[in-house]
């Protein structure tokens, strides 16, 4: 990726999006995480309160612990007579991965252990959670169906039906849908519902003016409920665009699921598989390619997709 | 072809031997999808006693894709050594079983046997095992390689160091690597996961790593695990190559769809040979996963098992220095819940020691599956058991870029320490010289990453 070009891009996008008035300028600068999606960040006050009383009779005991999935207490150094603690913090602040934690022996320490436990409690949350109304409402995109119709305990086991538009579906985008259009933008849940309500309001506007920038057409925008990856080749049979872009819920890993990607190829149809695809990843703020950033990104594949016409594994090889 | 077998009374007719290997296997989701599944437990145990009594040369008549259309066949096909194959053309599926849970049977006579043995003939096998005879056989197996250092040998577990970071920040990488190694953690390999699969990206990420191995003098090797590909134009620009890396399908149409063929990873090897810093012999590294063909509909109807035999016998052509199945990675359509883990995890690392591959185990699970970490330590007990060759250290366990948990840097030091096993033994002296073992045991300085800091060796 040419870093320099995506910067110009992006910042040309973003400027042109402030006085459209379409974002502000708070939000390029704060990349704030969901609340929702994070738990316990609400907060900076690590008042902890850990009170025993005990009397040499009657034994009253009360504990009353403050949230620890709080930054504050995540972020804390665990390692024991560390030969340099602070050079130790700055370590950790480098990376969203789990270090600086200690031992208890070969063991983690019981801080971090019950934490990792916690996270996972509710990481599972995320796969059965739907993409809100209102959002797809505030963004205009009307939905469609693939050939899931039990719901979600199906779409995870059944990715074959995952991949397909369910026929109903198809005769709305034949009717609804500009057809070759130099970009498609699509939405779908994914694994993660969560992540297309964290990044979608701050990627789509970027697409959208990156597109206008560029100098590409834009089809019809929707959303499709219960999708994976393969379902492109549908799409791209009935709308016959350039570029396919799909923006789609990654799985959620540990007490966090605000992971996006978004998946592209050039002219998607039948018989397409991931070596003609490609894919923009763990796009969330704070820590993961910024949704602006990687709208920008996004459009500057699009336009070398269809300079070299094509894309994928398949294009570096040729 | 009959295949028939009569059972409390009921008699079982399976029309083929694909059918037939299909529901031999243990229950799994993926078998369930593609719709191969028995459809009860006494049909699952006709077609086990059926396949007992096959003779092996059935099996290699009967290829899971026709040799004429698939490459990966004639690869398993052509490497087969035909005097041991005549030897043991006649032994019926129970009568392998047999011989390799024989007390008098040791590794040498497997791995020779193994040489006569096509993929088909190892997942049939296994069918047949019970968990325990899978951890006892692949006991008696060692398989040892060498790139810069040495993984496999009795008595020790390896572990590769998987620091990877959303953005692939390099500041954040080299932290979790410090981490890692003060745990004992990366002889195996210091593997990289990159979010970002172009050029740029990925050079500057072995730069990095081999920087960090040259100046603390670690005596381990380096990889990031992009697109093969991607590799390959590092290796060409001279980019400091410890391991070649890629994800492999059990045939020709899933390797299609990961954009790889034989004659790519031919090439690739060819370019390992040649450029790779290490001394070697052994240069190359993949990763499979029960499902990944299905995923891809690139199973040719066959059972997930046996597609995933066929990895390695795909992976045995470049003589790899290691290879692990990344099991319960894709997530509960293949694998669904706990004992589907296991039991493939089980098998895998049996089936690729059965082939003669350097066999390891990303013991893993996605947050999607009905599963959690108490039992992926569960199952990394049972794989060093089995004398798996390496296991993956994660921080914590929990892979941010992957979104995945797998196995902790804590994990593998208690393993280490539960089963009394040491690290590679040139990384061993390493730890040794930098203080963070001694006599065997972890040192006060070790879990520290800022020992790293300001030292050159
Ligand atoms: C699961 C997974 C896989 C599985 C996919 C099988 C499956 N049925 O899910 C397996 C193990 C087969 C796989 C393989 C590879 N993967 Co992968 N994979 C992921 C992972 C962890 C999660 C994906 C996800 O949540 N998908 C969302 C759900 C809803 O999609 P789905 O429809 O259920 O599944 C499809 C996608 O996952 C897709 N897919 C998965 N990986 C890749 C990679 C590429 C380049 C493409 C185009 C598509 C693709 O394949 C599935 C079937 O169509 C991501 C990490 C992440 N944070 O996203 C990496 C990730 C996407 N994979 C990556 C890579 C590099 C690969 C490989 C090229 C590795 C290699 N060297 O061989 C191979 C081959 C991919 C290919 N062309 O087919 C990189 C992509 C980097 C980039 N920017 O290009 C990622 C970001 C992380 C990584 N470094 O491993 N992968």
């Amino acid at each position: 990726m040419e870093s320099e070009q995506i910067d110009l891009l992006i910042n040309e996008v973003i400027k042109r999006l402030e006085t459209e008035g379409l974002i502000s300028s708070q939000m390029q600068k704060n990349s704030a995480r969901s609340t929702e999606s994070n738990p316990g960040d609400k907060s900076k006050d690590p008042n902890q309160s850990f009170n025993i009383n005990s009397g040499m009779g009657l034994q009253t005991i009360s504990i009353d612990l403050d949230d620890p999935t709080k930054p504050v207490h995540r972020g804390k150094p665990l390692v024991d007579n560390s030969q340099d603690p602070e050079a130790l913090l700055a370590l950790m602040s480098t990376t969203t991965a789990r270090i600086g934690v200690g031992r208890a022996g070969v063991r983690p320490k019981t801080e971090s252990l019950l934490l990792f436990q916690s996270d996972f409690a509710v990481s599972q949350d995320a796969l059965y959670k739907e993409v809100s109304q209102d959002l797809l409402k505030r963004m205009g995109l009307f939905t469609v169906n693939t050939l899931i119709t039990e719901g979600k305990t199906e779409y995870l086991l059944r990715p074959d039906l995952g991949r397909s538009l369910s026929q109903e579906a198809k005769s709305i985008l034949e009717s609804k849908c500009i057809k070759n259009p130099n970009i498609q933008i699509c939405v779908g849940d994914g694994l993660s519902a969560s992540a297309i309500e964290a990044n979608l309001e701050k990627i789509f506007p970027v697409l959208q003016s990156g597109c206008q920038i560029a100098g590409l057409s834009m089809g019809t925008s929707f959303f499709i409920q219960n999708c994976r990856v393969g379902v492109m080749n549908d799409i791209g049979d009935i709308i016959e665009p350039e570029v396919l872009i799909l923006l789609i819920g990654e799985r959620p890993g540990l007490g966090r699921a605000d992971s996006m990607s978004a998946y592209m190829a050039y002219r998607p149809q039948k018989g397409h598989s991931d070596a003609d695809r490609e894919v923009i990843c763990n796009i969330f703020d704070n820590g993961g390619t910024n949704p602006l950033e990687a709208g920008a990104y996004a459009i500057r594949l699009a336009q070398d997709m269809i300079k070299n016409k094509g894309s994928g594994v398949k294009m570096k090889m040729a | 072809m009959l295949l028939r077998t009569i059972l409390f009374g009921k008699t079982y007719e399976f029309p083929d031997i694909r059918i037939l290997m299909g529901k031999a296997n243990e229950e799994k989701s993926g078998d369930r999808l593609a719709g191969l599944s028995a459809d009860t437990l006494a049909e699952r145990a006709a077609a086990k006693i059926v396949l007992a009594n096959l003779p092996l040369w059935v099996l290699r008549d009967n290829p899971a894709a026709p040799y004429e259309v698939d490459e990966v066949t004639r690869v398993i096909q052509d490497s087969v050594n035909e005097s041991i194959f005549s030897e043991i053309k006649g032994w019926t599926v129970g009568e392998l079983r047999e011989f390799l849970l024989n007390d008098q049977v040791g590794c040498d006579q497997i791995l020779r046997i193994s040489d006569g043995l096509t993929s088909e003939m190892i997942s049939a096998v296994t069918k047949i095992m019970s968990n325990m005879d899978l951890v006892y056989a692949a006991s008696k197996i060692r398989v040892i390689r060498h790139c810069e250092n040495t993984i496999g040998m009795e008595g020790t577990l390896s572990s590769r160091l998987q620091p990877n970071h959303p953005t692939d920040s390099p500041e954040g990488i080299r932290a979790s690597i410090y981490e890692g190694l003060s745990y004992g953690v990366g002889d195996s390999v210091i593997g990289i996961n990159p979010a970002d699969d172009s050029y740029g990206s990925v050079s500057r990420l072995l730069d990095m790593t081999y920087e960090i191995i040259k100046n603390h003098a670690i005596p381990t090797q380096n990889c990031v695990l992009a697109h093969v590909t991607t590799q390959m134009r590092c290796l060409q620009s001279g980019s400091p190559v410890g391991l070649v890396f890629q994800s492999i399908c059990g045939s020709q149409k899933g390797n299609e769809s990961f954009g790889i063929s034989v004659g790519l990873l031919d090439e690739a090897y060819e370019l390992a040979k040649k450029y790779c810093y290490p001394s070697g012999p052994n240069y190359m590294y993949f990763e499979t996963g029960q499902g990944s063909a299905l995923s891809a509909n690139a199973h040719h109807g066959w059972d997930q098992l046996t597609l995933e035999a066929r990895n390695y016998g795909l992976a045995k052509r470049y003589h790899p220095f290691q290879v692990n199945t990344v099991v319960g990675f894709i997530g509960p359509e293949y694998l669904y819940n706990t004992e589907q883990i296991h039991r493939a995890g089980l098998e895998d690392h049996f089936m690729g020691k059965l082939t003669g591959i350097s066999m390891g185990c990303d013991v893993c699970y996605t947050n999607h599956a009905k599963t959690d970490q108490n039992s992926s330590e569960n199952l990394a007990m049972l794989l060093t058991a089995a004398g798996c060759n390496f296991f993956m250290g994660v921080p914590m366990a929990d892979d941010s870029m992957l979104s995945y948990q797998s196995t902790s840097f804590h994990d593998i030091a208690a393993l280490r320490s539960i089963f009394r096993l040491k690290p590679a033994p040139e990384f061993e002296q390493w730890m040794e010289s930098y203080g963070i073992l001694k006599n065997g045991q972890l040192t006060n300085k070790a879990g520290d990453p800022t020992i790293f800091l300001g030292r050159q060796k």
